[in-house]
């Protein structure tokens, strides 16, 4: 099964903690996602949330989601209707919560993108391949395999479980 | 697939993960003795909102049998540590980064999201990749007045903020003898800011020690195969250390207290899974009663035991009365005040000089706010003097 993706890019730079994605004060408030996606990454840039648009990609570039384990920092991107988050390199639990709610996360590099460059993405073969169409590069990046591309596939840990009811490996 | 010993939730985790429980088609806790919940983020909780995330994770653990610790009991990877819930040689995941804390005990443990958490709470098991390992070489002697906290953020900075990312750090060398266990916990919870999986310590007298009267299990520690190969070694001679503060934004910023001498400061925080243990605030207490008795003023000094028993013990020894009669806020044994969600929140523009492990920007609440992170000594001479100062600028200074 192939996943792809299309979408205009939004650049980030490095180490975006998931404090900056959603400040833990803000999740004290609340933990309802179509609340707290109006302050996704209020921290780096206020006007981000509000010019957010279905199907963007957040570009990023190195260790993508690092600090707190907190989940919501995948849950509000979701909620803002970002279906996949490229970075040169994520953090292990972001890159966990994403796969486990259906958030596609995909290492390759990202320098040459940028903002508002029209993407095409795929994967689930052997490689991943993004396409930026604005400038017609194509990068390859890590390939999701095993039961991480089988969570994904199902899209995420919820419906996995559901079917599944245990983890098979 | 790992069989897990222990799950533990948060306050700040748990509620998602009874959410993720419930859609997940839970019925009921695969190991209801092994699911430990506390309440530490939002302690006490300042909204009906937070008070109502308790009452959800209270109901949960009465209905499936969990263990709760409630409002004050501590921070969660400090309580288990104390009551001998997690062992050497222990598989643990818990939703909350600085869970890797207990690898300071020789456990695996690794930090994980509500969902992983409420995955473990139904199967019993978490799906991990068997990380490469660093080996880190400690050698060299303890300087007089190195704070376990000086020598983790110089790791920290070695290491840079992904240098671990995926791995496991594995703590080794001659000089380990000269951190016993309340040490070792400083650098295992500051490793997951270079992202390490886990950080893990042999098991040796260090470890018996801190057992001694918590635990009557035979232990089954974990240890390197003989001939292991590490994807790298960093070897770190503690000779060369001395104090060293992070700068904001990022807790690998990290120079020399002398680079940054001088820097006024309005609030200091002593307190989190990082500085919030009683010999933290002894090291603390005896730098600001070496330096005069007394709080600079306009300095906000605030205290936050890292659990109950941390608090006992200090009311005790009088630590604590001591540092309140000097003007310092004492506040509820939990996270406190480290990311803005219980606690004291800092005023626009303040310079905070802190315990804790993270300086993200608004982390304590306030985008506006400089966080400095350094060790309890270095924070406590700058209670004294409204300043960052060298703790070994005041006299006497040496005793740890």
């Amino acid at each position: 099964m192939t996943i792809a993706l299309e979408g205009r890019a939004r650049r980030l730079g490095d180490n975006i903690n998931t404090d900056y994605i959603i400040a833990s004060t803000r999740k004290r408030d609340t933990l309802d996602e179509s609340v707290l996606k109006r302050y996704l990454l209020e921290t780096v840039d206020p006007s981000f949330a509000a010019s957010v648009r279905p199907r963007d990609l957040v570009v990023a570039g190195r260790n993508f989601g690092c600090g707190s384990a907190m989940e919501v920092a995948a849950t509000v991107i979701v909620a803002a209707g970002i279906k996949g988050v490229l970075a040169r390199s994520f953090s292990r639990t972001f890159y966990r919560n994403a796969i486990n709610n259906g958030l596609v996360p995909i290492e390759c590099e990202t320098a040459d993108i940028r903002e508002g460059d029209r993407l095409e993405i795929q994967l689930g073969g052997p490689v991943v391949t993004v396409a930026d169409t604005s400038t017609g590069q194509t990068v390859t990046g890590t390939a999701v395999t095993g039961i991480m591309l089988e969570i994904l596939e199902s899209g995420g840990l919820v419906p996995y479980l559901r079917r599944a009811g245990r983890f098979h490996v | 697939m790992c069989t897990v010993d222990r799950v533990i939730g948060t306050d700040a985790s748990a509620p998602m993960a009874i959410d993720y429980f419930t859609r997940m088609g839970g019925t009921r806790l695969s190991d209801p003795a092994g699911v430990i919940f506390a309440l530490d983020h939002y302690a006490p909780p300042s909204s009906p909102k937070t008070a109502a995330l308790h009452e959800q994770v209270r109901t949960f653990a009465r209905l499936h049998g969990a263990e709760l610790h409630d409002v004050g009991d501590g921070i969660s990877h400090q309580i288990v540590l104390e009551l001998g819930k997690v062992l050497p040689g222990d598989l643990v995941i818990g939703a909350d980064s600085h869970t890797v804390t207990c690898g300071a005990l020789n456990v695996f443990a690794v930090g994980v999201g509500s969902s992983d958490l409420a995955a473990a709470m139904i199967t019993g098991q978490a799906w991990l990749r068997v990380p490469e390992s660093i080996k880190v070489v400690l050698t060299g002697t303890r300087p007089q007045g190195l704070s376990a906290k000086d020598a983790a953020l110089a790791l920290v900075a070695a290491v840079g903020p992904e240098g671990a990312n995926y791995q496991t750090l594995e703590f080794d060398g001659p000089a380990l003898a000269a951190f016993p266990l309340h040490d070792r916990l400083v650098f295992s919870n500051m490793a997951v800011e270079t992202g390490a999986k886990a950080a893990i310590f042999p098991a040796d007298a260090a470890t018996l020690e801190y057992l001694d009267g918590r635990t009557r299990e035979k232990l089954t520690p974990v240890g390197a195969d003989r001939g292991a190969r590490y994807a790298r070694e960093i070897g770190i001679d503690i000779s060369t250390l001395s104090p060293r503060v992070a700068l904001p934004h990022s807790p690998d910023n990290v120079v020399k207290v002398e680079e940054v001498l001088g820097t006024p400061v309005d609030m200091i925080f002593l307190g989190t899974c990082t500085g919030g243990r009683v010999r933290d605030f002894h090291e603390a207490l005896g730098v600001l009663e070496r330096a005069g008795g007394r709080i600079a003023p306009g300095v906000q000094l605030v205290v936050t035991p890292a659990s109950r028993e941390v608090h006992l013990r200090l009311l005790e020894d009088g630590t604590i009365r001591k540092l309140a009669a000097m003007g310092a806020i004492i506040t509820t044994p939990g996270c406190g005040a480290c990311c803005g969600t219980s606690g004291a929140i800092p005023a626009d523009g303040m310079n905070v000089l802190s315990t804790a492990n993270r300086n993200f920007k608004a982390r304590m609440g306030n985008a506006t706010a400089s966080i400095y992170l350094a060790s309890p000594a270095s924070c406590a001479a700058a209670a004294a003097t409204g300043r960052i100062t060298d703790p070994r600028s005041i006299p006497g200074q040496g005793e740890r």
